[in-house]
């Protein structure tokens, strides 16, 4: 257990709703808006935080249990993240499989949740939101083991901010390819554009928001707070697998990392700018795509 | 050059998965022009020294022929067909993407063991010819359109390319003179072909060639 963690956590957990901040702001230029203001996340969190909750008649205690427990589970994978240069503030042999697991987990206390209120819109959105990550999931792991192996280690300390020039000579092609199956995996686990999109509320396309239209007031707000951190827990893997390592001078590392997130939070609002939105029956093509990928970067680095 | 030569390679690669991918033929006349492109820079990145007149005819004559006019050409069979997308392949599309990764593991496998007269520019060269030309065969067997299988011929053909600018560079002028003719035939008597089957059959469909019974 590491105490340096502790400060890059608590940045984290200022700066992730700005993310998606910038994320919406690169959408409304885009589309010639000037758009909501680069705080607004922060004060959708105090709006719903200030109200009170409507809990259905048929809900039992996994309902209001879920949003706590999903938003604890991305703190937890927040914890094994070791971001900017800082160690995590946990870290073992092996923490990228619980890395994987703690995400699982909170996208499976979403799901119950959605199926506890018995309203036969949110089941279908479960079952959508369940058949898609089945396949994102693995996805993510062979990623992850791409990375590990190029590596040489097992623990996230080891792969994330360890990546060197030389490493980029050595095996450039196989970053690329994980780089590009990982991004892939991001939006769709964050229910971004070419897979899922956060702004419709139409009820034949819509996975994610269809899953939460029955929380209310705090509950909400833990839920949206969730997602924000996912959205930035992702973000960071996938910057700290592609950025150089340490420089040794802390401020330099901080401002890179920043950089790094800055400029995925722009890619991200570019894409969801320039792609339509995928038919459902060809969201497991474009999945199995980014397997394809990361398939491919692991028989590169084991040959 | 080095780095530059490895991006360009996974650019051929992801191309090659997204033509596996696609059903709208106009996208995938625009994703083999794409690697047309690509295989010119590719010729000029893998070259070894200065740059001189012979291998600049090669990457031009690559990026004319297999980046604008084999497209452009194309183009106009498709709109005279006037269809949109292959319809039912034999191979679906995820199953398609699959042996894409499956070739390309293949090719892997088969590189290291190929014995060469050299050592190519980089190790990725051959991997990616082979996966190239692989892509093109899927293309050939398992799709019914004649467009998508003339497409499937320039496919392989772009891999007989990169092979014959990475690792034959000394004959690679010579077969890829020959090959190049080849498929100016093969797509020229792909359009003449086209253009009769939809005109017999209002589709270009090639399973109704096996239908002439009578």
């Amino acid at each position: 257990m590491s105490v340096w963690g502790f400060p890059t956590l608590a940045g984290s957990l200022v700066l992730a709703p700005l993310f998606l901040g910038i994320v919406n702001r690169t959408k409304a230029a885009f589309g010639g808006r000037s758009g909501q203001p680069l705080l607004q996340v922060y004060f959708d969190l105090a709006k719903l935080i200030r109200k009170g909750a409507v809990y259905s008649r048929t809900s039992t205690w996994v309902f209001s249990a879920a949003p706590a427990a999903s938003l604890a589970a991305a703190l937890s994978a927040l914890l094994l993240l070791p971001l900017a240069g800082f160690p995590a503030v946990l870290s073992f042999p092996g923490d990228l499989l619980l890395f994987t697991f703690v995400l699982a987990t909170s996208r499976f206390l979403t799901i119950v949740a959605a199926l506890d209120v018995g309203s036969s819109l949110e089941g279908m959105g479960a079952s959508r939101e369940a058949a898609f990550s089945a396949l994102a999931e693995p996805v993510l792991l062979l990623g992850l083991a791409v990375a590990a192996r190029e590596a040489g280690r097992d623990s996230l300390a080891g792969i994330i901010g360890n990546v060197t020039a030389a490493d980029w000579q050595r095996a450039g092609p196989a970053f690329v390819l994980v780089a590009a199956s990982l991004f892939a995996i991001l939006l769709a686990e964050n229910a971004r554009i070419p897979v899922d999109d956060p702004n419709t509320h139409l009820e034949l396309t819509m996975i994610h928001e269809v899953m939460i239209l029955d929380h209310s007031g705090p509950d909400l707000a833990l839920l949206l707070c969730g997602s924000v951190l996912k959205l930035w827990v992702m973000a960071a893997l996938l910057a700290g697998l592609l950025l150089p390592g340490r420089t040794g001078f802390p401020v330099l590392d901080g401002l890179m990392f920043l950089a790094g997130m800055f400029a995925l939070a722009v890619a991200i609002g570019i894409v969801e700018s320039t792609i339509a939105r995928l038919r459902l029956d060809r969201v497991p093509q474009f999945l199995v795509g980014a397997g394809a990928f990361a398939v491919m970067a692991l028989a590169l680095i084991m040959r | 050059m080095r780095v530059l030569l490895d991006t360009l390679m996974v650019l051929l690669v992801f191309t090659n998965l997204r033509l596996l991918g696609l059903s709208r033929l106009s996208a995938s006349i625009r994703t083999v022009a794409a690697q047309g492109v690509l295989l010119g820079l590719i010729a000029l990145a893998a070259h070894v020294g200065p740059w001189n007149a012979r291998i600049l005819l090669i990457a031009a004559a690559g990026i004319g022929i297999k980046g604008v006019a084999f497209p452009l050409l194309l183009r106009r069979g498709l709109r005279a067909a006037r269809i949109r997308r292959e319809a039912e392949p034999f191979v679906g599309y995820i199953p398609s993407v699959l042996a894409g990764v499956a070739a390309f593991v293949l090719s892997l496998g088969i590189a290291a063991r190929l014995p060469l007269p050299g050592t190519p520019v980089s190790d990725l060269i051959v991997p990616t010819a082979l996966t190239t030309m692989l892509v093109g065969l899927l293309l050939i067997v398992s799709r019914k359109k004649a467009l998508s299988q003339a497409l499937g011929y320039l496919v392989f053909e772009n891999g007989i390319y990169v092979f014959g600018v990475g690792v034959a560079y000394e004959a690679s002028a010579l077969v890829e003179m020959g090959v190049l003719l080849d498929v100016f035939v093969g797509v020229f008597v792909m359009g003449i072909i086209m253009f009769h089957i939809s005109r017999e059959f209002d589709s270009i469909d090639t399973t109704h060639l096996a239908t002439l019974k009578e």
